[in-house]
């Protein structure tokens, strides 16, 4: 593909469904397309190495994840300059890109920006999900797709959610054994998931969802209605110790514990650009605000995919290609009628792939107890921060993130709050007895991703910034 | 640990951890390479010194932080690994010089 | 009294950041019922952003009176700081090794010096040590200075802390003085009324206090005229880059670029005129980066993890305003950009004067009313 250009009409962040849908249909409209992503191939999380991945075996990784092979070739053919191999650690207001790639850092200006930065697992913590041998089930789906690695020993399965089953099922196609899945999903979740049931029936989950489900409760031993979660073990895990409702204490021994709870926007990015969010309360997280064709309230910028709220990988190349439309009307390649008009068929799929996630989203809401853990839970991994200082930053008054950041230095490491924000925010929510939307979340500032401080004196600078430093 | 699949094709990349001689798949990252060959604890915490091992594989989480020919704090999930190259694992605060 | 007029507090202190916290925790520490009336999570709060140096060298030309207080405040910091140990059991890291400010040319090593030497033939200094040494002699303390650095000045009396362990022991002394922390309670109004002052908060809601302290930062411009006072500041922006955690290897406080106890590398500043934007410019922080690189070239390496924006709170002279007001004399402002250097001094020094309900004489010279001189036609 060609060199990069100076500057482009769009750019899109993120090599997923969205972006590679967003990207290709922009760039077959003739407009300067570029495509940054920060993994080495395109695919995003969900069709991780999708054009080179060792498990030679189709039937392991599923239909599904093949489907994502089929977005790859068209944006290849597109004209769209990639960049793989790029992080993307600012963007500024007047749409700057700063991003690094190779060791070195440039800006890169766009008209139009595309964020396509998809969803991350939601942060799972209880009581030992620090130690060595306990990574998210997503971590395990990434192992397996780019280096067709699973685990052995014990390896335990444990949350709720369809990517936790999906790896279950993976798997076992692969040959890997499984000691046990331990189900958190609560048992009331069923009964408030049942009214939305008619969506589920008519949506593209029911027959392969039920399908995996029962195959992997034919293979493996499924215990359900789990509680109290904590792994233990010294310096590795050892093993997985969790009730069943009100139960007993039970044990099982494990070398590796797989934990998910469900994905959530990951949306550093937004709001570090300064895009407004707000609490979804039913998928219990925050999302950026965008209308109808992914705009967020900052001009230029849109927004599709996952990181828009969880709709899934179809839900996420519609709404791609949406965006896209949008795009290339603000960008004045084509009147409002054609877009309208080129979005209809995108916006009919994109209503059936939506079909059926309200039954999900409240058949899968993560319990309280793992949303709010207990107090002796590390809540941000970084700063190794616990619940029980949240919980006296809150007695001492402090009413949000923000404050305990400046009180606990939680959300301030490398991670940039992406594995505690969210727990943060419940947890101080809880304390205070208010909802989470009126606790808000953390502030964010670029860079969104480390950069060395070598590659961040090497930007160009205007005279009145270098003014402000050293001439005042 | 982890194990590779049988059919699981491509080439050997030899590298290093800690000094000793390992062998990755083309195509791993430096996080996978280091499972695949038994070495879950990439480094200790700089707060409280605890072990991790890498936990997102995704580049969010930033526990698979490891040193990359010489240079501190890498995200080993972010980055394949190249024929000869040096990986060692990390023991606290990386230093200013490496 | 009857018991509407009694009050709930004997001071109520408006502003939770830096310097309400000290002064709140010094008024608590008497035996004061304080309340401290602050905004929410999301707020200005320069508190938040600042550079955490307890810093004397340089301070005061144009009012030695200034340098006077910050002397006294850096000569009383260890003792803030045993205070806060004994009291909460948090270490605000408070260390005074010295401080160095480099020069990376010989030109801007002399202008230093001038600077120095002007600042010290003032009448009324309060005279201090500092050294002006060249590249060798820092050299000797520091081997991994960039090529560029021509020299420093040093001085003795310089230090820093942790500032947000600092925030969170004041914060946690409060709470074990009794103090009341009020947050999401902006004030909207003040009345002074039998006496005492009735504090109308966001929202509604009202707190009535023998006193008032406004150290409410940006906002006390808006606070003071209720009472008779003023406070005329303005926000300047600085920005800060904080990188990883890393072993330590530097001993000393150099002016813009401190390591923390923590490990990570803090490295400001810059200087605009911004409003109240808040906005991180890629352009700033680049060449803060860059002058740090010239300083420490090991630096370059390093992971940035975080960069922001804060707002100083500046008067028009930059330095404080500590006044009581005249027409109300149970109403105080202190506003001040040195938040943590001043520290010890709004705890041990400032807080007992408002608790004896007068500041005096050695005050007037922070008045704000030495902005009321008619402009030179």
């Amino acid at each position: 593909m060609s060199d990069v250009k100076t500057s482009y009409d769009l750019a899109v962040i993120g090599a997923g469904p969205a972006g590679l849908a967003a990207a290709t249909l922009a760039a077959r409209q003739g407009i300067s397309t570029v495509l940054l992503d920060e993994q080495p191939a395109p695919g995003g999380q969900i069709y991780r190495s999708v054009t080179e991945t060792p498990v030679r075996d189709p039937k392991v990784l599923g239909p599904d994840y093949w489907h994502g092979a089929g977005l790859v070739k068209p944006f290849q053919e597109s004209g769209a300059d990639y960049l793989p191999g790029t992080t993307v650690w600012s963007v500024s207001r007047n749409l700057e890109i700063g991003l690094s790639r190779e060791g070195a850092a440039r800006i890169l200006p766009a008209k139009h920006i595309i964020l396509a930065t998809g969803a991350l697992e939601r942060p799972f913590a209880v009581p030992g999900w620090t130690l060595p041998g306990v990574m998210g089930a997503g971590a395990a789906q990434v192992l397996l797709k780019s280096s067709g690695l699973v685990a052995t020993g014990n390896v335990v399965l444990a949350g709720t959610g369809p990517l936790l089953w999906l790896l279950a099922w993976q798997y076992l196609r692969a040959g890997a054994e499984i000691t046990a899945v331990l189900d958190t999903t609560p048992r009331a979740n069923w009964r408030q998931a049942m009214p939305h049931m008619t969506g589920f029936v008519r949506s593209c989950y029911i027959g392969k969802g039920l399908k995996l489900l029962l195959d992997v409760r034919r293979k493996v031993k499924v215990i359900g209605n789990v509680t109290a979660l904590r792994a233990e073990g010294d310096g590795q895990v050892r093993s997985v110790v969790y009730r069943q409702g009100n139960g007993a204490e039970q044990r099982l021994p494990a070398e590796t514990l797989l934990l998910h709870q469900g994905v959530i926007p990951n949306l550093n990015l937004a709001n570090a650009i300064g895009c407004a969010q707000s609490w979804d309360d039913a998928q219990r997280c925050w999302t950026p605000q965008t209308d109808g064709w992914g705009a967020t309230t900052v001009e230029g910028v849109s927004l599709a995919g996952d990181g828009a709220g969880i709709g899934g990988a179809l839900s996420a190349e519609h709404q791609g290609r949406l965006t896209a439309l949008d795009a290339l009307h603000r960008l004045g390649r084509i009147d409002r009628q054609q877009r309208d008009r080129d979005a209809a068929p995108h916006r009919e799929a994109l209503e059936k792939a939506r079909q059926g996630r309200v039954f999900l989203d409240t058949l899968y809401k993560p319990a309280q107890d793992f949303r709010v853990p207990s107090d002796d839970t590390i809540v941000c991994r970084c700063e190794e921060v616990t619940a029980a200082q949240v919980r006296d930053a809150v007695k001492l008054g402090c009413s949000g993130p923000n404050q305990a950041k400046s009180f606990l230095r939680c959300g301030m490491g490398p991670c940039q709050g992406r594995l505690c924000g969210p727990t943060v925010t419940e947890v101080i929510a809880d304390a205070r007895g208010v909802s989470p939307a009126e606790v808000g979340y953390y502030r964010l500032r670029p860079p969104v991703k480390p950069i060395t401080l070598a590659e961040l004196a090497s930007l160009p600078k205007r005279e009145d910034e270098i003014d402000a430093v050293l001439h005042h | 640990m982890f194990r590779r699949l049988h059919d699981a094709a491509g080439e050997r990349v030899p590298f290093t951890v800690d000094g000793r001689a390992a062998e990755a798949l083309a195509g791993d990252t430096v996080a996978a390479a280091l499972l695949a060959n038994g070495i879950t604890v990439c480094r200790n915490t700089p707060v409280s010194g605890a072990p991790r091992s890498p936990y997102c594989m995704m580049g969010v989480c930033f526990d698979c932080l490891v040193t990359i020919d010489d240079v501190g704090n890498r995200q080993g999930c972010q980055v394949r690994v190249a024929p000869g190259m040096r990986i060692e694992t990390q023991d606290g605060k990386r230093e200013i010089d490496r | 009294m009857s018991a509407e007029q009694r009050s709930d507090y004997d001071v109520a202190v408006v502003g939770g950041g830096l310097v309400g916290s000290a002064t709140a925790w010094g008024l608590a520490r008497l035996g004061q019922k304080v309340a401290i009336l602050d905004e929410g999570d999301v707020a200005v709060r320069p508190s938040r952003g600042n550079f955490a140096l307890v810093w004397v060298q340089g301070k005061g030309l144009g009012m030695p009176e200034y340098g006077a207080w910050t002397r006294r405040s850096s000569d009383s910091w260890g003792e803030l700081a045993s205070l806060l140990r004994d009291q909460t059991g948090i270490d605000v890291c408070f260390e005074r090794p010295g401080g160095f400010m480099p020069a990376l040319s010989e030109a801007e090593l002399e202008d230093r010096a001038n600077q120095l030497k002007r600042l010290h033939n003032q009448q009324a200094m309060l005279r201090y040590d500092y050294e002006i040494m060249d590249r060798a002699a820092v050299a000797k303390e520091m081997p991994f200075i960039g090529p560029d650095v021509a020299g420093a000045s040093y001085c003795p009396l310089d230090g820093h802390c942790n500032s947000l362990k600092l925030f969170r022991a004041f914060h946690t002394g409060l709470n074990r003085f009794g103090a009341a922390y009020l947050p999401n309670r902006r004030v909207e109004s003040i009345e002074h009324r039998d006496g005492g002052f009735r504090l109308t908060t966001v929202g509604g809601g009202e707190v009535r206090a023998g006193r008032i302290v406004l150290a409410a930062g940006h906002d006390s411009a808006r606070l003071a005229p209720m009472v008779g006072l003023s406070a005329p500041v303005r926000p300047e922006r600085g920005h800060v880059i904080v990188t990883e955690k890393t072993a330590p290897f530097l001993k000393f406080p150099v002016g813009y670029i401190r390591q923390t106890d923590e490990g990570g590398v803090m490295i400001g500043d810059s200087f605009e005129d911004a409003g109240f934007d808040t906005t991180v410019r890629p352009g700033v922080t680049s060449t803060i980066a860059e002058r740090a690189v010239r300083v420490f070239p090991l630096l370059g390496k390093l992971n940035v993890v975080r960069t922001w924006a804060a707002l100083r709170v500046l008067s028009p002279d930059g330095f404080p305003i500590y006044e009581q007001s005249v027409t109300m004399p149970g109403a105080f402002v202190a506003t001040c950009h040195s938040g943590v250097t001043l520290a010890a001094n709004h705890a041990l020094a400032l807080a007992p004067h408002i608790a004896a309900g007068k500041l005096p004489e050695e005050f007037d010279v922070f008045s704000a009313r030495r902005f009321d001189v008619p402009k030179a036609a």
